[in-house]
């Protein structure tokens, strides 16, 4: 299970990711962030937050729930029900610039079903993408403007990322053989 | 770390583990990790739930609470599916709140109200539900008189059946949204005092809030002239009792449940005036409860005679939320329930 970054790393792609936001928006102006439950959340918190040292200024961040969104979800014909968990957007989207937070790119139908929902909230001026790890296999057409680390992965594997907030510990990891 | 064993294509990174802490404050009890769900693909009573699938449905019904506070009310998640919404029985809140959950998962929908229908021609339940499934259907919402109605459909039907209330029996929605309400004042369910007062013989409301909330660990009690109090209550976990002061004492909630006018024609009660003398939920009598009290009502309400019109307008009351939460927990029963398709008949 070999850990591809640890907690050092994690923070400063953060940091690195919070300037690249600075310089390519020119400002915190009309700028929020939307992360992804679950994981999305607290990274777009600690973007946040990266983004208020460098420059003072607070950006509005919220949680979005895509459950309710996914395109998989009445496929199966026997199972469960995904667990659908509350969306937080207590701000207008509305002529912002949206920065959309998730901790793994990868086929992007996730990505898919969170611009359905945000634009469910309103009509966003742009909509951007960060994602801590891109893994590939991509099966529709988005790319991530902003990324914490390209990581060349097999289908078979799998992409761990823990958090110190949900799961007490700050790292990536790959799981099974390449 | 709990990962789903349907699998779900090419999404492994997003598996359904609820990470701890990660949910809003609301949620008592987090100890069902393993992908909670319901087990039957019916919803026919609150008999067949135990405390972890009432609490899925209450948790999943707080997000589908927000949906309804959007500018756009619609979430596609039921897209392609068709409800009907099958009403032996006038109703207007228990429907429209039905319709409303629908609309906003976007599933199709159809309302059958028998006035209107072939039932008038003489047609039996099940022939109607047969003509009906015959149109593919994926889920039917039965209100019925006769006690058991739904449970009949469901051992028939290849569509899901949620029961919107059967007779004297049961009304699990109205119980869910009930305990739904009760649980975003008080933040919890176990533990409460819960009074419910009026006709307890033919309410199926009572019935259902008494299990559900039993089920949940709370203190239930039931209140009503004693020609209104079925007998074998007490099993249900509920204690009995004539004074109204008794019940409401010292309580969290006050359920008020509703007389029916044709009640006095069979002589259950003397006259309205002499229930609301001795019944009638006052200021004084509320005065007895927690400061907190909340006062519910599932409706239709008939002011005077349940329940005094300074009560249902004050402060502690919390009827037109009831009616609100009708439609979040609607949407969370339909939401979980559309996961468990054909497959297997119980």
């Amino acid at each position: 299970m070999p850990q591809v970054m640890d907690a050092d790393r994690m923070s400063r792609a953060l940091t690195r990711i919070a300037h690249e936001i600075l310089e390519r928006n020119r400002g915190l102006d009309d700028l929020a962030l939307v992360g992804i439950r679950t994981r999305g959340v607290p990274l777009a918190r600690r973007i946040a937050r990266a983004l208020k040292e460098i420059n003072g200024d607070e950006v509005p961040t919220g949680a979005l729930d895509i459950t309710l969104y996914r395109d998989d979800l009445m496929r199966h014909a026997v199972g469960p029900q995904p667990l659908v968990r509350r969306t937080e957007i207590p701000f207008s989207i509305d002529d912002r610039k949206i920065l959309l937070v998730d901790d793994v790119l990868y086929t992007g139908r996730t990505i898919r079903a969170a611009l359905d929902a945000l634009i469910d909230f309103g009509r966003p001026r742009a909509i951007q993408l960060i994602a801590l790890v891109d893994r590939g296999h991509r099966e529709l057409p988005i790319k991530a403007d902003y990324v914490g680390k390209n990581l060349p992965t097999s289908l078979k594997q799998s992409v761990q990322v823990r958090l110190q907030e949900i799961d007490g510990a700050d790292e990536i990891v790959i799981e099974g053989e390449p | 770390m709990t990962t789903r064993t349907v699998d779900r294509p090419s999404d492994s990174t997003r598996p359904e583990s609820t990470g701890p802490g990660e949910r809003p404050g609301d949620r008592p009890n987090p100890s069902e990790q393993a992908a909670p769900q319901l087990r039957s693909r019916h919803l026919l009573g609150i008999a067949g739930l135990d405390a972890g699938e009432i609490t899925l449905i209450l948790d999943t019904a707080v997000a589908m609470k927000e949906i309804g506070g959007r500018a756009i009310k619609k979430v596609p998640t039921l897209r392609g599916r068709t409800v009907v919404n099958l009403f032996f029985e006038p109703s207007t809140r228990t429907r429209t709140s039905f319709e409303i959950a629908e609309k906003r998962l976007s599933a199709d929908t159809l309302s059958i109200a028998t006035a209107t229908s072939s039932v008038t021609k003489g047609e039996t339940l099940v022939d109607t539900v047969r003509n009906l499934e015959a149109m593919s259907p994926d889920m039917i919402v039965l209100r019925h008189s006769s006690s058991g109605a739904p449970e009949l459909l469901s051992r028939i039907c290849r569509s899901a059946v949620i029961n919107a209330g059967d007779g004297m029996h049961e009304h699990p929605t109205q119980a869910l949204l009930d305990a739904f309400t009760i649980r975003e004042h008080k933040g919890r369910l176990s533990g409460l005092k819960v009074a419910i007062v009026g006709d307890l013989l033919h309410s199926r409301v009572l019935r259902s809030n008494v299990l559900l909330l039993k089920t949940m660990g709370a203190e239930v009690w039931a209140c009503g002239p004693a020609t209104l109090i079925p007998s074998g209550i007490e099993r249900l976990g509920a204690r009995p009792t004539t004074s109204v002061d008794e019940a409401v004492e010292g309580a969290d909630v006050v359920m008020l449940l509703r007389i029916q006018h044709e009640r006095m024609h069979a002589h259950f009660i003397p006259s309205v005036r002499e229930y609301f003398a001795l019944f009638g939920m006052t200021p004084e009598r509320i005065r007895r409860a927690q400061s907190n009290v909340i006062v519910m009502h599932p409706g239709p309400m008939n002011r005077g005679v349940e329940i005094d019109s300074e009560v249902a307008d004050g402060p502690y009351s919390v009827i037109l939320e009831q009616v609100s939460n009708g439609v979040a927990v609607r949407m969370a029963v339909l939401y979980l329930l559309a996961g468990r398709e054909e497959g297997t008949l119980e």
